[in-house]
């Protein structure tokens, strides 16, 4: 009965790695891949909201790779909006006070998604769009996206991708092979139209969605989330400008990265149950059949497999103990090395392991194509493979377990 | 705009999935017959090494003990023995054809330690027999436990010969074995040198029955018949050349 389980989740893993490379193979000479800056046919005025909350530290470069930005200044607005800060944040703002393109304002605590209303209340141009404060912005990035809008008008959201800042220990480096095949799986989501998340860092929205669908709501700390759900449930666009990059810097710590994965594992699941309508509903597309489903079905088979992998582990140390108690230490523990292939595991199953291993290799190299240019395998996807099928289904499990016992996960 | 469902490529890919499951599981039934047929081979080979024996026990009568060798059936038996437990663990082969290698497997040990019994009285070589009663199902903890006790005795003493036997076989020559030794259905059990003994042994008890009779190896590097993870099919027979 479990091996019937395995296989099914084995067949929907695969399945979802084939859609992905048959949308590839279908729509592959859609995908830009721009180089340099560009003009364009208009400049409409936008609107960048920095949510800022104890930020002191990242505050100025955050303001400087914004004013880096490549476009016309006139038509460039920032909102640096203080969430009640408790370090000296609004203090650091104040010499932005006097610069002509950027505007400053304090509120009462109230999380991300307040500041970020109260930047969308406050704004007059045709586009608004978040910065988190530890993100960077490549300097051509907004004129990308805005070419997206200026080509659609059905486009009324963008989504940069986002790529690692520069990376310096293992934790990182394995977080940017995730986020190189993150940018492969939001173009083709993109190109489906089934987008179900635009990060804080720096999605352009149409400001007009807001009066048709309300603002920012709290959903679990991944309003960003909920945000495009809601648009998906009205039928707008998202599109994903994978060629406007967005660098971030990610935890360093595999506390910090477990804390933002639970988070964002968390929000899913609860935003998902929040809009469980939407799955395998006949009004909506893609995101109904595939984003969604494929999403569970990710969280299901990162727990079975884990669940495997614990039960081999534990069988394995078991045997050791009787191995130990029948002949004590000096037994020879370790298993014989000789080769015979005989002994090689030629069960269907590990066939069809291989045959998915071998489709998240070709989307890992995808990946590394649309974010760095070049199709290639980083030497940090054997630690990357090997380090979050170990620790993602810790916050898989967690979350799962959050999400049923309704205990709220944290920003921090 | 997003109501449009393109179910024809639903249909593709599920279409694509399903050829590659099914090349799966074809290149892995194909490569477990391959193993299946490699384990009928061994089988041929350590029947020619019976034959040998046998001849080799005729000559026995006629010659010195000097021409005696050790090890009458070769160290293909304990392969065999490996990869026996190998396929039952990961459903090679039907379980009928298992079964019956399994069989040709306790009649050719049977035969040995028939064999080597005569041998070693004959030629006065020292040598110590276990005859090792398991039971092939996963809630014989004590089994494992005991072929684990088993093989690194063997390791310790080459000239102990240990001979393993299913006790649920349904194969006569065991069932007489089981009669002859009295062997209770309260497994593992071994017979060492004609004594029965019932219930799980660690290796220092049995080391203190077989002691005195063989003397231990310096460390040097054993050949290991056996996986130690064995259960099913444990500890066999050979000996260093």
């Amino acid at each position: 009965m479990s091996s019937i389980f395995m296989y099914i989740i084995a067949f929907f893993s695969i399945y979802v790695q084939i859609f992905f490379l048959v949308t590839f193979l279908e729509k592959r000479k859609k995908i830009q891949y721009r180089q340099g800056t560009m003009a364009l046919a208009n400049y409409p005025e936008v609107t960048i909201i920095v949510p800022c909350w104890n930020e002191e530290a990242t505050l100025d470069a955050t303001v400087a790779s914004l004013q880096a930005l490549d476009y016309p200044a006139h038509k460039l607005t920032f909102f640096l909006v203080d969430d009640g800060s408790t370090d000296s944040t609004w203090e650091k703002m104040q010499k932005y006070a006097t610069n002509n393109q950027i505007k400053i304002f304090h509120k009462e605590n109230g999380g991300k998604h307040t500041a970020m209303n109260m930047g969308i209340e406050m704004a007059t141009s045709e586009y608004v769009g978040c910065l988190d404060a530890d993100s960077f912005v490549d300097p051509v990035a907004l004129k990308r996206i805005i070419s997206y809008f200026n080509s659609d008008e059905k486009v009324m959201a963008v989504v940069p991708s986002i790529v690692v800042h520069t990376p310096k220990n293992l934790i990182q480096r394995i977080q940017k092979v995730e986020y190189n095949w993150g940018v492969y799986m939001k173009k083709m989501l993109a190109l489906m139209n089934g987008i179900h998340v635009t990060p804080g860092p720096f999605s352009i929205y149409r400001r007009e969605i807001f009066a048709q669908i309300g603002l920012f709501r709290r959903a679990h700390n991944t309003e960003d989330m909920e945000i495009a759900y809601r648009m998906q449930k009205n039928y707008m666009k998202i599109e994903h400008c994978n060629d406007a990059f967005v660098y971030t810097v990610t935890p360093d710590t595999v506390k910090k990265l477990y804390k933002q994965r639970l988070r964002w594992i968390y929000g899913f699941i609860k935003n998902t149950i929040d809009y469980r309508k939407m799955v395998f509903s006949k009004k909506y597309g893609v995101i109904s059949w595939f984003t969604l489903p494929s999403g569970v079905i990710s969280i299901v088979g990162a727990v079975t497999m884990f669940s495997l992998l614990a039960y081999n582990i534990g069988h394995f140390f078991f045997d050791k103990v009787l191995q130990v108690q029948a002949a004590g230490f000096s037994t020879n523990i370790m298993p014989s090395m000789k080769f015979d292939w005989f002994f090689i595991n030629t069960a269907a199953f590990n066939m069809v392991t291989i045959i998915l291993y071998i489709l998240l290799l070709i989307g890992l190299i995808l990946g590394a194509r649309l974010a760095e240019g070049k199709p290639r395998l980083s030497i940090n996807v054997i630690p990357f493979m090997l380090i979050y099928s170990v620790i993602a289904p810790f916050w898989i499990l967690k979350a799962v377990w959050n999400a049923v016992t309704s205990r709220k996960t944290s920003w921090r | 705009m997003n109501k449009n469902v393109d179910w024809k490529k639903y249909v593709i890919v599920f279409i694509i999935t399903l050829a590659l499951f099914i090349t799966a599981i074809i290149v892995s039934s194909s490569l477990n017959e391959k193993k299946f047929s490699s384990l009928k081979s061994i089988q041929d080979q350590i029947a020619v090494d019976l034959l040998s024996s046998e001849v080799q026990y005729s000559l026995l009568e006629e010659q010195s003990c000097s021409d005696v060798t050790n090890s009458v059936l070769s160290q293909e038996l304990g392969n065999f023995a490996d990869k026996i437990e190998y396929s039952e663990n990961n459903n090679i082969g039907s379980t009928s054809d298992l079964t019956d290698l399994k069989k040709n497997y306790s009649l050719l040990e049977i035969k040995d330690y028939l064999l080597m019994k005569k041998v070693t009285k004959r030629c006065g070589i020292k040598s110590s027999f276990i005859l090792y009663f398991y039971a092939n199902s996963a809630d014989c903890t004590d089994c494992t436990k005991q072929s684990y006790a088993l093989t690194s005795l063997r390791e310790k003493y080459p000239e102990l010969r240990v001979y393993s036997f299913d006790y649920n076989l349904d194969l006569s020559a065991v069932r007489a074995l089981i009669a002859i030794y009295k062997i209770p259905n309260n497994l593992p059990a071994i017979v060492i040198d004609e004594k029965t003994y019932a219930g799980f042994q660690d290796a220092t008890t049995i080391e203190k029955i077989i002691g005195p009779a063989l003397k231990p190896v310096e460390k040097k590097t054993t050949t290991k018949t056996k996986k130690s993870e064995s259960v099913s099919v444990p500890a066999t027979t050979t000996e260093s050349q």
